[in-house]
């Protein structure tokens, strides 16, 4: 630790770290300093004179939250002069703060109305007029209502500094002042709805949840964002089996409170109309709804049918489904089929990394390393449009800790706000701009590569070659695109030993089964088959589905129970949040055929082939009570020799505000688009 | 956006005076004396300055409505500014402030008919030893009476 100073606070000797701040002092030993503008992480501001605080031998009350403890302070912090200068305070905030608690979304979780409980500035001296604005509409997803807006800049802090995006500000002074979004009477930005979580009142408020419910009436739900890769938690604020809100103000998961667009309101997809909910068979050019019991008596009999004669299957499998149903799935393929062309869209070329990194122990990166490490160097990929969180990570590194940032991309990248160096280099040069820092890199204390899908095969190799040559402690997150793009990859729907790889599927003329769970493959492309019988499993009548012979309406990711691998190697857990009528999860529905076909593949319940995975997967032997509750448990690919993989490997290029084939069934994703973030765009 | 020689020539000097990556001090400095010579403090002339300082045109934006020296819309000629603070205040500041608007016979940041002369009731100037106090344009006059302000008025119709 390094230097300390005693002091008292409430007659409580505490010893603190010299220059840390009273406010944080005091927290730290159970002593609340209320404060609105206050914001851990944020830089200071002290305009809300909330956290006064009594500081002996000083003749006025101190302002808690940039006052450094000092050896010998003797600290009040409930003394009745305290009390009464946080009654005034709330008092002189609530001038013009309207008293319409009843109808703000902000009731029964505001910061000022717990004050205000707790103080008791229940009657106003102030008896002029009170200033009104009207309320303004600044996006699809952000409203905003000026007269409760008590100016503690929260917003304006943490859409500058912590998404580094800087759409907030404040215009005019005194009583006027106003939160201004910055294109005049409308935001661009990410549209992240940072702003809304973070404001202490009701002043703004998320256009998808205003005047939908109120907080008490909901069940908080954590689960995984579906969306991409990158894992963050997202608290599901449910009513009625239907999903209000998306936000994570209580901070559990890897990502704190950070969520982007598609984490905090893309769950919309959940309720589109044109979900599947009975499962339809193809009846000439058009389908019709069938039983689940047909379905699956028709699917086991040609499954079993095809196997008997030693035909083709291809299955593919999905970047959003759990790690048990991914695990299921390719048991079912080798053990049940008989089959190995089992693959994936696969989205970074995680074969030939795990295999570079055989034998080294601590080399893969997780979330929060990006938040500690020294340097931190992105290589071709547009993070905070394509990894949002992680460039969060990064950027309250360069922030926190002064971290080290350096960018090797096709083009600008909002890294380079806080780079070092940014390298511009052609799509394929990579590797010869990232030569290009070894000086700088080989400087650093240790270091932290994040690499797109534009390195792969040899590239992966000579990037880790290069990484061993800095001479410094080296970590890597090779990017991949979706919520269980890794875990995917991991469980094994990859074409080993020989098996078909996506493309290959497609392009046979013999294949007699295609089953695609959870997978759009067919967006861009047509089977060359023309006699497989095929069975889509998704949530909408994707181009896919259309091609199908059965289709099944499966459930989305927050309607299951399981675990997903984040882009980090990081396993978490899903909880269920909703239901939706006549849909199955996928693991139930692969079960529920391989109980038709008479298949002994194991219980069909995620705790059960969970406890498969750990047993059999390699660096899948994860602590339990982590992943149980709620927290996210590294996986360890120790000498994860993996051998070339035929098949192509491409990320889908999507951007903030897109997500793959789901994007188009979320109605905020597509009341957004704004934001062109065009870099790696596919 | 361009302007004059001079201007350019200072704006470059200024760009200077501060440390390495703190281009954004310029930003009160540039934008009076732009607006001097650009008449008012127009949104292109905010992109300008964003640009020129490295920062997002909010922030001058920001800036442009904290301080009540720049104007949005251009103010007359000559730009009377009467204290209305708390040490003018005591000593007639209000009353010389509602004396300007009717010999005027305009209101709180208007410009007469002519265009030729704009009022404005600003906060303190620093110069309470004096009050109550007028600016008008750069010019400070102290102890100001309405009988002194009808003069310094006059005198400026005069001058046109």
């Amino acid at each position: 630790m390094a230097e300390t100073v005693n002091l008292t606070i409430n007659g409580q000797a505490i010893q603190a770290e010299k220059g840390a701040l009273l406010i944080e002092v005091a927290r730290q030993n159970g002593i609340e300093i209320p404060a609105f503008c206050y914001y851990e992480g944020l830089t200071l501001q002290a305009a809300c004179r909330m956290c006064l605080v009594e500081v002996e031998k000083t003749p006025k009350l101190q302002v808690g939250c940039t006052l450094p403890v000092a050896d010998g302070m003797v600290v009040h912090t409930e003394s009745d002069t305290v009390r009464s200068a946080r009654k005034g305070t709330l008092e002189f905030l609530l001038t013009n703060h309207p008293l319409d608690c009843p109808v703000c979304d902000k009731g029964g979780e505001c910061e000022l109305q717990d004050m205000v409980f707790r103080y008791g500035a229940g009657e106003s001296r102030f008896t002029e007029r009170k200033v009104h604005v009207d309320e303004q509409q600044w996006s699809p997803v952000v409203y905003f209502d000026a007269p409760r807006c008590i100016l503690c800049y929260r917003c304006v802090r943490v859409c500058n500094e912590g998404m580094g995006v800087g759409a907030l500000g404040v215009s005019n002074r005194g009583v006027i002042s106003e939160i201004v979004p910055n294109r005049h009477d409308y935001l661009e930005c990410d549209e992240c709805g940072a702003c809304i979580d973070i404001c202490p009142v009701g002043a703004l408020t998320s256009g998808s949840y205003r005047y939908q419910t109120r907080p008490w009436e909901m069940t908080h739900v954590g689960t995984i964002c579906t969306h991409c890769g990158d894992g963050c938690r997202t608290t599901l604020g449910v009513r009625d089996d239907k999903i209000m809100r998306g936000n994570n103000r209580d901070h559990s998961g890897i990502n704190g409170e950070f969520l982007c667009v598609k984490g905090r309101y893309a769950f919309d997809f959940v309720e589109h109309p044109e979900r599947l909910q009975s499962p339809m068979l193809r009846v000439g050019d058009t389908f019709e709804p069938i039983s689940w019991a047909k379905a699956f008596e028709t699917i086991a009999e040609t499954f079993t049918a095809v196997k008997a004669r030693g035909g083709k299957f291809g299955i593919i499998g999905s970047n959003h489904t759990t790690n048990e149903e991914n695990f299921f799935l390719q048991k079912f393929a080798r053990q049940g089929l008989g089959t190995k062309n089992i693959d994936h869209h696969r989205t970074g070329d995680l074969g030939t990394f795990f295999d570079a990194l055989s034998g080294k122990v601590d080399a893969l990166a997780t979330a929060g390393d990006l938040y500690t490490t020294k340097a931190v160097l992105v290589v071709g990929a547009d993070l905070a449009q394509q990894h949002p969180f992680l460039s969060y990570q990064a950027r309250a590194n360069f922030r926190h800790h002064a971290a080290h940032i350096y960018a090797v991309t096709a083009g600008p990248v909002r890294e380079d706000h806080q780079a070092v160096a940014s390298v511009r280099v052609a799509a394929g040069g990579e590797l010869g701009g990232v030569e290009s820092l070894r000086d700088k890199l080989k400087a650093e204390g240790d270091l932290v590569i994040v690499f797109g899908d534009g390195i792969q095969g040899e590239g992966v190799r000579k990037l880790v070659a290069f990484g061993d040559s800095l001479g410094i402690p080296v970590k890597y997150v090779c990017l991949v695109d979706y919520s269980n793009s890794r875990g995917a990859f991991d469980m094994g729907l990859i074409p080993r030993d020989g098996g078909m790889s996506v493309q290959q599927m497609l392009g046979a003329k013999d294949l007699d089964v295609l089953w695609v769970v959870g997978a759009n493959p067919l967006k861009n492309a047509t089977l060359a088959s023309p006699n497989a019988f095929v069975v889509v499993q998704d949530l909408f009548m994707t181009e896919t589905a259309r091609t199908a012979d059965i289709v099944l309406p499966a459930a989305s990711a927050y309607e299951k129970n399981g675990t997903v691998t984040n882009v980090c190697g990081e396993v978490q857990k899903l909880k269920q949040a909703v239901k939706v009528m006549g849909t199955k999860t996928d693991l139930e529905i692969m079960g529920s055929i391989a109980k038709e076909m008479k298949l002994n593949l194991g219980i069909w319940l995620p705790d059960k082939v969970f406890g498969e995975i750990r047993k059999t997967v390699q660096g899948y032997d994860v602590p339990l009570p982590v992943v149980d509750t709620g927290g996210a448990a590294p996986t360890m690919p120790l000498n994860g020799r993996v051998p070339a993989l035929p098949g192509a490997i491409q990320s889908a290029g999507d951007t903030l505000f897109t997500s793959g084939s789901m994007s188009r069934y979320s109605k905020i994703l597509n009341a957004v688009i704004e934001s062109p973030g065009g870099l790696y765009r596919r | 956006m361009n302007f004059s020689p001079q201007l350019e020539e200072k704006f470059a000097k200024m760009l200077t005076a501060y440390p390495e990556g703190r281009k954004r001090s310029a930003v009160v400095p540039m934008l009076i004396y732009a607006q001097d010579e650009v008449g008012a403090v127009t949104p292109e002339l905010i992109d300008e300055v964003a640009r020129r300082c490295e920062v997002p045109p909010l922030q001058v934006d920001e800036v442009v409505g904290y301080y009540s020296m720049l104007h949005r819309k251009p103010m007359g000629k000559y730009h009377v500014q009467v204290c209305t603070n708390i040490s003018c205040l005591l000593v007639g500041g209000m009353e010389l402030y509602e004396h300007a608007c009717k010999k005027l016979g305009i209101g709180h940041k208007e410009v007469t008919a002519d265009g030729q002369i704009s009022l404005e009731e600003v906060e303190c100037m620093g110069a309470c030893s004096w009050a109550p106090a007028v600016e008008i344009n750069y010019d400070f006059h102290h102890h100001v009476t309405p009988e002194k302000l009808d003069q310094l008025i006059d005198g400026l119709r005069k001058a046109q």
